[in-house]
């Protein structure tokens, strides 16, 4: 029962924080009543995974359903949410635009709930409808600084993942349609009553299904080569913005290929799927290290650094068994903590220094010695450099790969990350150690922007050193379910 | 399953409304007015509400009654009237510089029609489903896919983007009338609100690109590159 509230808490606080800022048309009781929200999600949150642990329970005649997978990716998107929300305060006051602030916020808390919703809506149909509807709440954010750039990306991205997802629906309804020959013409699209009905599904029409439904929200995910709007999308939007899109956004999207997955492992089809989901995750870690290695903006670069690591979260669940899960639940979160560091750290150092490229930001540490190095051990961090937590997951992942009969796929992983680390690192000793060409001295930044950066830092530490027992058997719990194969 | 065994009169019209879509997709293909874009596209939701309707009536699916209804409404004549609400405060009502002229997109519909016969055809020979109405609708569907997203890639207005979109909503729209005239209601309601917001979204994003960018072509959207 007292998930059911929790649940009810998660929807009701966004909704209000959204009805303060409207009503209220003061920039400072939309910031506060944003962050007020997002903390109290983020309390809502914690919890779930312990409940669902406990076994996965329905809401709302099954609509929703509060399972491992689903509870785990709406605490990573509650701790984006929050640490965003607290950024947003500081970040958002150097725009001078408060009088559009309240509109802002408004937007903001709504694209989180619809970010928040989608993990644990229980029907494949109201799925897509929710990932489409943060595609529409989204755009707005992307479109917030009104400049020709932000518009071309917004357009860019209503567009293509709108068309993207079109795939996804007709995916979805074909499996609907495999599901009719076995459970009669009308049925609830539950994703539990897919995978009851997949093992006397027909092989090739899952199949199909599967490649459009991956495709369609691999579009989502920003996956190669359906990736195009992603770069835009993160480049030019506000920060706040850029660490939703990256560290909650595209796992949510994420969900429903890991759900539509384990459906077609249901239905007897073992290789071929997780193959694919392999190509499109190695495709992507090869598109991120060619683009972040010659890459000029900043935000784009961080950009990229998520196409590539959806690639990393693709392959561990391209590779399935326990330890490929298990590492790409893992790197879900450790991805959402590392990348909303990495867009703060980007977006005070692009507004200090009045550009977005690389190379008009000189001398960083001179000028912020706290936020650079913040800034810099999430950059160690996020090229999956020992001691930070995204090493461990990536290793898992390979291992999950090894064990798995991918041995080929951790190879090139490997060389992948390799050139990547390189290339990202690169750019930080331009940034951080090149000397300033003119004597040009940055604004400064508020406390509002550095205190979230440290907070995403130091589980980054802790998770490096210590992946606790309760976790672990938590992630085996969602992975022998995405597992379970017909016998 | 009811394409199963359908007797030769319902079989024909849903063949023949199924076609007669296929055939208005062509229509938007070969022209450059953005408006018979619209006047196409509302046709064509209104043969799938009489596809609906049929599919009703025949597989006592009463439901679908209210679906076509609401296909009327909401794809015949409310979409349409509010992209033309876009038209009309635009510039341009036609495509300026066609990257593909319309007659040799036709060509290339008629093959992405070819293309979708065949995966049909394939899938429908695994299903036992060979000669019935069903590969037909799967055809559509897919070809209809296939020709949105010909649109999208070859046409730059804005509006013919947004249509390019309809079109591919529309085909999944069809094909599920025939192939899973049971699918919840709930959802096909759902997806038809969703695609109004859509549209909505899509109209304040189109005065924006007009003011700010001062172009509704994706000609002029090339500033974000690497």
């Amino acid at each position: 029962m007292t998930s059911g509230i929790l649940l009810y808490i998660l929807v009701v606080a966004p909704l209000a924080a959204a009805s303060f800022s409207l009503v209220s048309r003061n920039a400072r009781v939309a910031e506060f009543s944003n962050f007020a929200a997002s903390g109290i999600v983020l309390a809502c949150a914690v919890p779930l995974p312990f409940m669902a642990a406990a076994g996965s329970r329905v809401f709302l005649d099954g609509y929703i359903a509060l399972d491992g997978l689903g509870a785990w990716v709406v605490l990573c998107t509650a701790i984006v949410y929050f640490l965003a929300s607290f950024f947003a305060i500081g970040y958002m006051r150097m725009l001078d635009e408060d009088e559009r602030l309240p509109q802002f916020y408004a937007l903001f808390a709504i694209f989180a709930l619809t970010t928040l919703f989608a993990p644990v809506v229980n029907n494949a149909g109201l799925y897509w409808i929710a990932i489409e509807l943060t595609t529409l709440v989204s755009t707005f954010l992307v479109a917030f600084e009104r400049t020709a750039e932000s518009m071309e990306a917004a357009w860019k991205y209503i567009m293509i993942v709108s068309a993207g997802i079109s795939l996804a629906l007709l995916g979805t309804v074909l499996f609907y349609w495999a599901g009719t020959f076995v459970l009669g013409p009308t049925y609830s699209l539950t994703w539990g009553a897919l995978q009851a009905a997949a093992p006397r599904m027909n092989p090739s029409l899952v199949l199909l299904a599967f490649l459009l439904c991956l495709v369609g929200y691999g579009t989502k995910v920003g996956l190669a080569p359906m990736h195009t709007w992603l770069p835009d999308a993160h480049s030019e939007s506000p920060a706040p913005v850029s660490a939703m899109l990256s560290g909650a956004l595209l796992n949510a999207a994420m969900v429903g290929i890991a759900r539509f997955l384990s459906i077609t492992n249901a239905a007897n089809l073992p290789t071929i799927p997780h193959l694919v989901v392999v190509i499109f995750g190695l495709g992507s870690l090869a598109l991120g290290a060619l683009f972040i290695v010659r890459q000029e903006g900043i935000k784009r670069l961080m950009a990229y650094s998520s196409i590539e690591h959806m690639g990393v979260i693709a392959l561990g669940f391209g590779f399935g068994g326990i330890f490929g899960i298990a590492g790409a639940l893992y790197h879900m979160l450790n991805h959402s903590l590392n990348k909303s560091l990495m867009f703060f750290g980007a977006g005070c150092a692009m507004r200090s220094y009045g550009s977005k490229q690389i190379a008009d930001i000189r001398d960083y540490p001179r000028h912020f010695p706290r936020t650079a190095a913040l800034w810099l051990s999430g950059a160690v961090s996020i090229t999956g450099a020992p001691i930070f937590a995204l090493f461990l997951s990536e290793f898992i992942i390979m291992r999950g790969g090894f064990a798995q009969n991918f041995s080929w796929a951790v190879y090139a992983m490997a060389i992948f990350l390799i050139v990547i680390f390189v290339g990202f690192l690169n750019h930080f000793r331009v940034m951080f150690y090149e000397p300033a060409q003119g004597a040009e001295q940055p604004g400064p930044l508020s406390a509002w922007c550095v205190i979230p950066m440290a907070l995403a830092l130091v589980p980054l530490i802790v998770l490096g050193f210590w992946w606790p027992l309760p976790i672990w058997n938590f992630f085996a719990g969602i992975a022998a379910h995405l597992q379970a194969a017909a016998q | 399953m009811i394409v199963q065994n359908l007797p030769p009169l319902v079989s024909s019209v849903f063949s023949l409304l199924a076609i007669a879509s296929l055939l208005l997709t062509f229509v938007i293909l070969g022209s450059r007015w953005l408006n018979h874009y619209l006047f196409a596209f509302a046709a064509e939701s209104w043969l799938i509400a009489g596809l609906s309707v049929t599919v009703g009536a025949y597989g006592d699916f009463p439901e679908l009654y209210l679906i076509a209804v609401l296909t009327v409404v909401f794809r015949g004549i409310l979409l349409p009237y509010l992209v033309w609400r876009i038209v009309r405060r635009q510039l341009v009502d036609y495509e300026v510089h066609v990257i593909l002229r319309p007659s040799s997109s036709l060509v290339v519909g008629a093959m992405a029609v070819v293309f979708a016969l065949i995966v049909a055809a394939h899938v429908g020979g695994h299903l036992g489903l060979a000669g019935t109405v069903a590969i037909l609708a799967l055809t559509v569907m897919l070809s209809m896919k296939l020709i949105g997203f010909l649109m999208l890639s070859v046409r730059h207005e804005a509006i013919s983007q947004v249509v390019g979109l309809l079109i591919l909503e529309n085909g999944v729209f069809l094909g599920a009338q025939v192939l899973v005239p049971g699918m919840p209601m709930l959802l096909e309601i759902v997806i038809l609100f969703d695609l109004l917001v859509a549209v909505a979204c899509f109209g304040v994003l189109v005065r924006y690109l007009a003011s700010t960018v001062g172009t509704t072509s994706s000609f002029g959207l090339k500033r974000l590159v690497g």
